[in-house]
């Protein structure tokens, strides 16, 4: 990507560009526009069907990666059958999508494709995107709750043995946590992605700087600089995996509610 | 912030393509194929366990067999020491029959030659008291010149022979 305007705004990175001359496509009056985001969607889309169909081998004796798929349904498997029971298998589709969805969109972001050109968006870093997927987990959790319990779902605010007194001040907080979900889970995963990449671009902008400015600027603050970018990189493939992982956590989680009530 | 910036102009275009993609990967991966990968874990999951408890079923079996074999082999041990026990009870009463049979045997030849000896040493003695008795009358004939009748001879020679 240009040196030049990286240097200037660390936050270019996230400027969603149409592609393919498709800026004025629209559906039904909106802009559907196929954009380096949908580029990027498209393709952790593809890899990650690539992924799985890699692990539908169905050997008996399962190979690398047969085992490293079934790895990941098995762990998605263990976790809604820790925190949701019996109940929790029929979401295993879902958990799985949204965590693998998640997972690679974060890991597909943090690639050095800069080096042959070419420009990794991501896309979890955009609350319209985060937001989209919660408030589908919030939707599931509310549909599954009223669905399965009726009207009793709304005992989710009463917590078992409150005393009759502090229902009135226990039922409005509880809904507030309530309401505040699916907002807690877009913004922290996009918090979390956006402030990694522009770390990382204020970092590498350091380094670039550094290095024009001449030998001993370079030493003094290019070097450690890029010290700490390695370091940081290594610290945001985790981020991108436990971002994954607490969106996919947090979702079970309000499912067991729904599932189970209290 | 083109997240903010950019709100507007995009979120329709961001939403309609996250739709379109996360809806393939949760209809076609999550749907369509994680199913088939856990029931492929399933499967091999109900096999090893199958495998397993049918191990332990062989080996079950194969410990009765044993079991039952060993019972056999103990029947099988006693009733040969039975049949050993009985054969040597059956062969000594045989023999000792038949000990009995040769004993009555010798001891009919032991009385027969008893008799014999004693039949011979009869006889070897009147022989003697004949020779005696003819032999002492002749002595007192020619000495004393006495005829000796032969009874009194004879009975002076058995008083000698019996002093003896």
């Amino acid at each position: 990507m240009a040196a030049d305007t990286a240097k200037v705004d660390p936050m270019y990175q996230f400027t969603i560009e149409p592609l393919f001359g498709s800026a004025n496509w629209e559906l039904a009056g909106y802009n559907i526009a196929f954009t380096n985001s949908a580029l990027w969607m498209v393709i952790t889309t593809v890899l990650l069907w690539l992924f799985v169909l890699g692990g539908m081998k169905r050997e008996l004796v399962p190979g690398r990666w047969q085992m490293a798929v079934e790895s990941f349904t098995g762990f998605i498997d263990d976790m809604l059958a820790a925190n949701v029971g019996p109940a929790g298998r029929k979401y295993v589709p879902y958990i799985f999508s949204l965590f693998m969805f998640i997972l690679f969109a974060n890991l597909l972001g943090l690639l050095p494709l800069g080096l042959v050109g070419v420009h990794p968006f991501t896309f979890t870093s955009h609350f319209t995107v985060t937001g989209v997927l919660a408030i589908m987990s919030f939707s599931i959790v509310l549909i599954v709750g009223f669905a399965r319990h009726g009207l009793h779902f709304f005992s989710l605010f009463v917590p078992h043995g409150t005393p009759w007194p502090m229902i009135p001040i226990i039922a409005p907080i509880e809904l507030i946590s309530f309401m505040v979900r699916p907002f807690s889970l877009a913004l922290r995963l996009f918090v979390a992605m956006m402030a990694g990449h522009v770390l990382l671009k204020v970092l590498s902008s350091f380094v670039i700087s550094g290095g024009n400015a001449g030998i001993g600027y370079g030493i003094l603050i290019g070097l450690p600089s890029l010290a700490l970018m390695i370091g940081i990189s290594a610290l945001e493939i985790l981020v991108a995996g436990i971002q994954a992982y607490v969106f996919a956590l947090l979702t079970s989680l309000y499912i067991n509610d729904a599932e189970n009530l209290h | 912030m083109p997240q903010i910036e950019q709100l507007a102009a995009t979120y329709s275009s961001q939403i309609f393509w996250l739709l379109i993609t996360f809806g393939l990967v949760f209809f076609i991966v999550g749907r369509g194929m994680v199913p088939r990968v856990m029931n492929t874990v399933a499967l091999r999951d109900d096999q090893i366990a199958g495998d397993l408890a049918a191990a332990q079923a062989a080996r079950d079996e194969a410990d009765a067999r044993e079991a039952d074999w060993r019972q056999r082999e103990n029947e099988n041990r006693a009733a040969a020491q039975a049949l050993v026990g009985e054969a040597k009870l059956a062969s000594g009463a045989e023999t000792e029959a038949k000990l009995a049979v040769a004993q009555q045997r010798v001891d009919a030849r032991l009385v027969e030659a008893e008799q014999r000896i004693s039949g011979a040493r009869d006889a070897a003695m009147q022989e003697i008291e004949a020779v005696a008795s003819s032999a002492a009358q002749d002595i007192t004939q020619r000495l004393a010149g006495i005829a000796v009748p032969p009874e009194s001879a004879q009975a002076a020679v058995r008083r000698a022979l019996a002093d003896g």
